[in-house]
């Protein structure tokens, strides 16, 4: 039977916690603001005897990683968590972790990267990693980041994926702030997410393998077309995470989320903890008779193209806000994705896309109703200003 | 070998079969060739053991021809050979003259 515990704590606090009912095997870290909260409270746990995870205290996140790749390969169940400047430095060992499909569970905490050097909530880290092969989950408060966690492990583990989880949750806006939140008992956490599943452990004397070959024109694509073919399931296991899930917090989860956005005529598009706050804004939209509505994607890698377009195919107008730039790309990292999302359809959205909120700026309320009232003029004259500029900047 | 499809391969492009590497050929990718001068040799067998793959074949404590599918050329055997009276038993010759 599952109990709860509603507690109030920092994003890094539930990760954290999370992490200690799962109590993996292995991790390795090195730390780095804003997520060395999380590694903090965790190798406590470890020091405590709480866990009975070893824990390697490395020199950099490249060995982080590394040896996080080989505690997997050996057998075990593996976790770490990095942001920024660190996951910048294991960006080599993001590929090999998942071109050897071990299912390592990551989280970031969103910070921005240098220079110039900040160390607030900005998506420019998880979004330079999004084609490393690796599934990303975004979340949007802690409680997400706490189910995301949770979820993970089911996903990542999954008998038919078997590859790396990244979970992201917004720096300091959600790692540092305290909210009210449930906690699922520690039995419950455990059964969810069950035994570690074993596959070609290099542990297993009796059945030798190597890890690592050399592959050469001859077999390289092949296997990055089976890459591509097990992307193409993560969404059914995700879906699977999500239901078994649902049924035991009540929590429902999907692809995304997706707020009164069935009537609706215009939308905003954005990921992690700005989606609350736009959330509020569409409320007083929708009590003005304006019908607005929120898709907050939830698994960005591999994206759900199909459902988001289906989610999206009949608004007039919708803004995607991007908390990261791609620098001489046409478009933001999120605004690319949702363009290729409703491109299949013949009466689509018009588009726009708003640079927010880098390197921590604070995205207020008046930033959604900026963009809402722009969208409503859009939807009115069918007119479109400009279709990228950044909001929330001195000129 | 036939060539294996995307769908037959193992994830994680993991070796499951020890010791499959005997099946690689790399003879290919050599550009000289040692040769064995059998009068000059003395059976010290260097050659085997510096060999840094199987190329030199031994039988009954003496070496015989080489095999030339496993060996790529590094001429690690012809430097090492110590041969008889000055002579060695393994030179390089460039692959393709005579």
């Amino acid at each position: 039977m599952t109990t709860t515990r509603t507690v109030a704590v920092t994003g890094n606090e539930s990760v954290a916690e999370a992490l200690r009912q799962v109590n993996p095997d292995v991790s390795a870290a090195y730390p780095i603001t804003p997520a060395t909260d999380i590694m903090q409270r965790f190798t406590a746990f470890v020091s405590n005897g709480v866990v009975k995870t070893e824990m390697i205290l490395v020199e950099s996140e490249h060995s982080a990683m590394s040896a996080c790749i080989g505690a997997s390969a050996a057998g075990g169940r593996v976790m770490t968590a990095t942001s920024s400047q660190g996951l910048a430095l294991m960006w080599e060992e993001l590929f090999i972790a998942s071109g050897l499909r071990l299912p390592i569970v990551m989280a970031l905490v969103n910070r921005a990267l240098s220079a110039p050097i900040n160390i607030h909530g900005d998506h420019s880290d998880g979004m330079g990693a999004r084609d490393c092969g690796w599934i990303q989950l975004w979340s949007e408060n802690a409680q997400e980041a706490y189910d995301n966690v949770i979820q993970a492990f089911y996903i990542a583990e999954h008998m038919a994926i078997r590859l790396p989880v990244m979970v992201c949750l917004d720096g300091f806006i959600i790692s540092h702030s305290i909210e009210r939140m449930e906690y699922l008992d520690d039995e419950t956490v455990r059964n969810f997410v069950g035994d570690f599943n074993l596959v070609h452990p290099l542990l297993d004397i009796e059945h030798p393998v190597s890890y690592g070959p050399l592959v050469l024109p001859d077999y390289y694509m092949e296997y990055r077309r089976a890459h591509a073919d097990v992307m193409s399931k993560v969404r059914h296991a995700v879906l699977d995470a999500a239901w078994d899930f649902e049924r035991m917090s009540g929590r429902k989860y999907g692809l995304f989320e997706s707020y009164r956005l069935d009537d609706a005529e215009i939308g905003i598009v954005v990921l992690n903890s700005a989606a609350g706050t736009t959330k509020d804004v569409i409320d007083a939209f929708r009590d003005r008779g304006i019908k607005a509505g929120l898709l907050k994607p939830r698994l960005f890698r591999p994206f759900p193209y199909e459902e988001v377009g289906e989610a999206l195919k009949h608004l007039k107008a919708v803004c995607v806000l991007d908390r990261a730039d791609a620098f001489g790309a046409s478009y933001g990292p999120l605004f690319m994705e949702i363009a290729s999302s409703v491109v299949p359809f013949k009466n689509r959205p018009v588009l726009i896309n708003k640079i927010y909120g880098l390197g921590g700026r604070d995205y207020l309320p008046e930033h959604a109703e900026l963009v809402l009232n722009e969208l409503v003029k859009i939807e009115k004259t069918g007119k479109v200003k400009t279709f990228k500029e950044y909001i929330g900047v001195r000129e | 070998m036939k060539q294996k499809g995307w769908k037959e391969l193992t994830p994680g492009a993991v070796i499951t079969e020890p010791g499959n590497s005997v099946k690689f050929k790399t003879g290919s990718w050599r550009a000289f060739r040692p040769v064995w001068i059998e009068d000059n040799c003395i059976h010290c067998l260097f050659c085997w053991a510096y060999c840094p793959d199987m190329a030199v074949r031994v039988k009954d404590g003496k070496r015989i021809q080489f095999n030339y599918d496993a060996c790529k050329g590094c001429g690690i055997c012809a430097l090492e050979c110590p041969g008889k009276k000055g002579n060695k038993a393994i030179v390089m010759k460039e692959e393709g003259k005579q």
